[in-house]
């Protein structure tokens, strides 16, 4: 059983704020590819084309026949634990300051053995474990062994909280509650245990409506005036909350249909670039050093940036011509800010959801992302730690046509689907 | 069958050369080599010139390789090895250096196992010690080999039904004899309640089942019997010798090194069964390890180390005699010079030169190694017999 975590004491100001230090991140080449796989959730090793036989630690040629054709392939992870042990000396500085801490050594059955960070709910060997793949505070993947069955806090092990970005417990700011969208991340981050969600909205001196006042009732919230377009509007807002908040979700967009030559100007496409892009760029300037000062504070500390893209920022979709490209644009800055921030250990999320069923796709067929269907899928991203997220049918099946072949998907997408 | 391997017959080893240890030294590896070259001179009343071969083995030469060396040194050999392989180098150096001077391609060959240690290279060598362990153990926190080792001494210890107390044994025995070798580090007696109270390192590895790094240099000379004759120098012969690399990498996890899949070469080369061996110098990075050499290499069946250990002596004047310098569990561990130590002590006890640590009318010595945890093993291993020059 894994203990649930309390929350945690007011911190006392006199007291020193931990200092980083992340787990070595150094990987050759070839091991990234671990790290790509579980930067979406998915635990994959290295698989002989020739041969079939399973690889690891990952490597330029197959053990077995010598085949370059080693291709990264989906595991089940299931495997024997042959010998555990807890460490109470570590010469690194991040694992010093975490012992003791638990390893194992892992049988898988695809074959190879591997050295995994042990959930508190694994047992001592001789037993079954599933081995998973995570990214660690470095953002790099590593190895977990799970319990074949856990508990229903198993989130809450206490090294399972160095790799994730569970809400539970955690300040969080959502930049824009006046969409249905937003309300929903809201309801989700409260349910899933999150301290104090400040709320963003552009218009304080407008009536709120309905949505956002039944947001603003729940005892967790507190709505903050937040106008992405304006710089001295994000500097106060950060003045005031950017040394408290744990999580940053950028959900404020612009979404209007139409591609170039349907609409004359640059008003509307300025208007998208000005949240999509630039909005990201100031909430960044203002937040990013807040979150990277706080990013070892105790156990919920600052932890991860969420950004709302959209699965047309990999292609253009030209019925939705200039937001894709604000899109894209953002998707390349998220680029940097991970680059920025993944040296403070805090994790950038991009979000690429295919069509939302609010009123700006309206013209597009189903099936289309419910507001809190997407909702959901922040809150277990956070949990699961992961980097990049597709989340429903269109997504992924563009996904996997763009990873097919990204030329042959914009032809598609030019005839329009 | 495979071709029958020539002897190593008219091969003579001499002038076992330690540099002093010490836990950090503000030197480079090069000074250590210089001063083991220079030790190796003088010990053999030559001059550098007639060192016309040169082996090499040092974790903190980079970027240097052997090569960089014969010019610090000013040296010119005619034959050049360098070999990276840690706590097996000693072993393959006079492996190496023997087929050299059989076949005349060195007279004089000079193998030397040196390292510095700063107060924080061993972390920064681990880091970078091998891809293996940069991509998949050294992100774990273990920094270092101690939970691989945990790993297999808690597997071992399972499935054999071994005890804390029978590596304590080890350990103990081995500090015994280091307090007769004046250049080991430990000073002090290690009892074994000592042992047993000992701070947890990575259960069920606590601290006296580690080295501990330092600086320091091991060496000797490989040249003809004859010219050691010529040179009066005190040498020993060298009777069989095997090597074997990455061996039963099916196991899951390491329950046998590769000494197994070779010893009955080793021995019917030497022309001896294991009864006969005089004493042993395993390779002594953890306990657990020196418990395997005694089932692999023939001493006791798999499994029954536990048992051997409790039913022999290890110290230098006991029943088995294991490491009789005192090992590097108790010397300490000057990186790839470890690889050494067992070979320099080896050639000490057969050429009387062992001082207070002797082991009483040895002839036949066994000095065996073992290097390289590039991930969740280590796959260097090798043994070499020696026997007393007659």
């Amino acid at each position: 059983m894994t203990m649930p975590l309390m929350h945690p004491k007011r911190k006392n100001p006199l007291l020193r704020t931990r200092q980083l230090n992340l787990p070595p991140g150094a990987r050759g080449r070839v091991a990234l590819g671990l790290t790509a796989a579980a930067s979406e959730g998915r635990f994959e090793l290295q698989v002989c084309e020739a041969c079939n036989a399973v690889q690891y630690p990952p490597r330029e040629a197959c053990l077995c026949c010598l085949s370059s054709q080693l291709k990264w392939r989906a595991q089940s992870g299931e495997g024997s634990l042959l010998a555990t042990t807890t460490l109470h000396h570590s010469n690194d500085l991040f694992f010093r300051e975490r012992l003791p801490w638990r390893l194992g050594l892992v049988h898988l059955d695809a074959g190879p053995t591997v050295m995994a960070h042990l959930h508190g709910e694994v047992g001592e060997a001789p037993t079954r474990v599933n081995i998973g793949a995570r990214l660690d505070r470095a953002g790099q993947a590593v190895l977990i062994a799970f319990p074949f069955q856990g508990s229903a806090d198993m989130a809450d092990d206490k090294m399972l909280r160095e790799m994730t970005s569970d809400p539970k417990f955690r300040k969080v700011l959502v930049t824009d509650g006046k969409t249905e969208l937003g309300q929903a991340i809201v309801r989700a981050l409260v349910k899933a245990g999150a301290d104090i969600v400040w709320v963003g909205h552009a218009e304080p001196w407008k009536k709120a409506g309905s949505g956002l006042d039944d947001i603003a009732a729940l005892p967790q919230v507190t709505l903050v005036p937040l106008d992405l377009t304006n710089g001295r509007s994000v500097t106060e807002l950060a003045g005031e909350i950017g040394g408290k908040v744990d999580i940053v979700i950028n959900n404020a967009e612009v979404h209007r249909t139409y591609g170039i030559a349907s609409r004359r100007g640059t008003d509307v496409a300025k208007a998208e670039m000005d949240i999509n892009y630039f909005g990201l760029l100031r909430l960044a300037q203002e937040f990013g050093p807040a979150l990277k000062g706080r990013s070892a504070d105790g156990e919920t500390g600052a932890t991860a940036w969420v950004n709302l893209l959209s699965i047309y920022a990999l292609s253009n979709f030209p019925p939705h011509g200039t937001f894709s490209a604000s899109k894209a644009a953002a998707h390349s800055l998220a680029q940097c800010l991970r680059a920025e921030m993944r040296p403070a250990g805090i994790r950038v999320i991009n979000l690429f959801p295919g069509p939302i069923d609010d009123e700006w796709n309206e013209q597009m067929p189903a099936p289309k992302l419910t507001a809190q269907s997407l909702a959901a899928s922040i809150v277990k991203a956070l949990r699961d730690g992961v980097e990049d997220v597709y989340p429903g049918d269109v997504a992924q099946e563009w996904l996997e046509r763009w990873r097919d072949n990204p030329k042959v998907l914009e032809r598609e997408l030019a005839a329009g689907g | 069958m495979a071709r029958p391997r020539h002897s190593y017959e008219g091969v003579a080893v001499a002038v076992p050369v330690t540099v002093p240890y010490v836990r950090y030294s503000t030197h480079g590896a090069h000074w250590f080599l210089g001063q083991a070259v220079a030790a190796l001179v003088e010990g053999a009343g030559i001059t550098k010139d007639q060192i016309d071969g040169l082996c090499v083995s040092s974790f903190s030469l980079a970027p240097d390789t052997a090569v960089g060396v014969t010019q610090h040194l000013g040296l010119s050999p005619r034959w050049l090895d360098h070999i990276p392989t840690g706590g097996a180098s000693g072993v393959m150096a006079l492996r190496r250096a023997a087929r050299a001077v059989q076949a005349g391609d060195a007279d004089i060959v000079a193998c030397v196992g040196a390292d510095t240690n700063h107060v924080d290279s061993f972390r920064q060598t681990l880091g970078a010690f091998s891809n293996f362990a940069r991509d998949a153990t050294y992100p774990y926190g273990a920094g270092g080999p101690n939970s691989i080792f945990a790993f297999i001494t808690a597997n071992y210890m399972r499935t054999y039904g071994a005890t804390r107390a029978d590596f304590g044994r080890i350990a103990v025995s081995q500090r015994d004899n280091a307090l007769k070798n004046p250049n080991a580090l430990f000073k002090k007696p290690l009892a074994l309640a000592e042992y047993m109270a000992a701070k947890p390192i990575s259960d069920p590895i606590h601290l006296f089942d580690c080295v501990m790094p330092c600086a320091g240099a091991e060496a000797f000379l490989v040249m003809s019997e004859e010219r050691a004759r010529d040179l009066g120098l005190a040498h020993v012969v060298v009777r069989a010798g095997i090597e074997r690399h990455n061996a039963y990498a099916q196991d899951p996890v390491m329950v046998r090194g590769g000494w197994l899949a070779d010893r009955d070469e080793l021995y019917a080369q030497a022309g001896i069964a294991p009864a006969d061996i005089d004493f042993v110098q395993t390779y002594d990075d953890y306990p657990v390890i020196v418990m395997m050499q005694f089932e692999d290499l023939g001493f006791c069946a798999k499994g029954e180390g536990p048992a051997f250990v409790r039913s022999h002596t290890l110290t230098h004047d006991g029943s088995f005699p294991n490491n009789t310098s005192g090992g590097q569990l108790s010397c300490g561990q000057a990186g790839a010079a470890a690889g050494f130590l067992g070979m320099t002590e080896g050639i000490r006890q057969l050429t009387d030169q062992a001082g207070e640590h002797t082991v009483p009318g040895a002839q036949l010595g066994l000095v065996a190694g073992f290097g390289m945890v590039t991930y969740d093993r280590c796959l260097c291993t090798g043994a070499i017999i020696l026997g007393r020059s007659t």
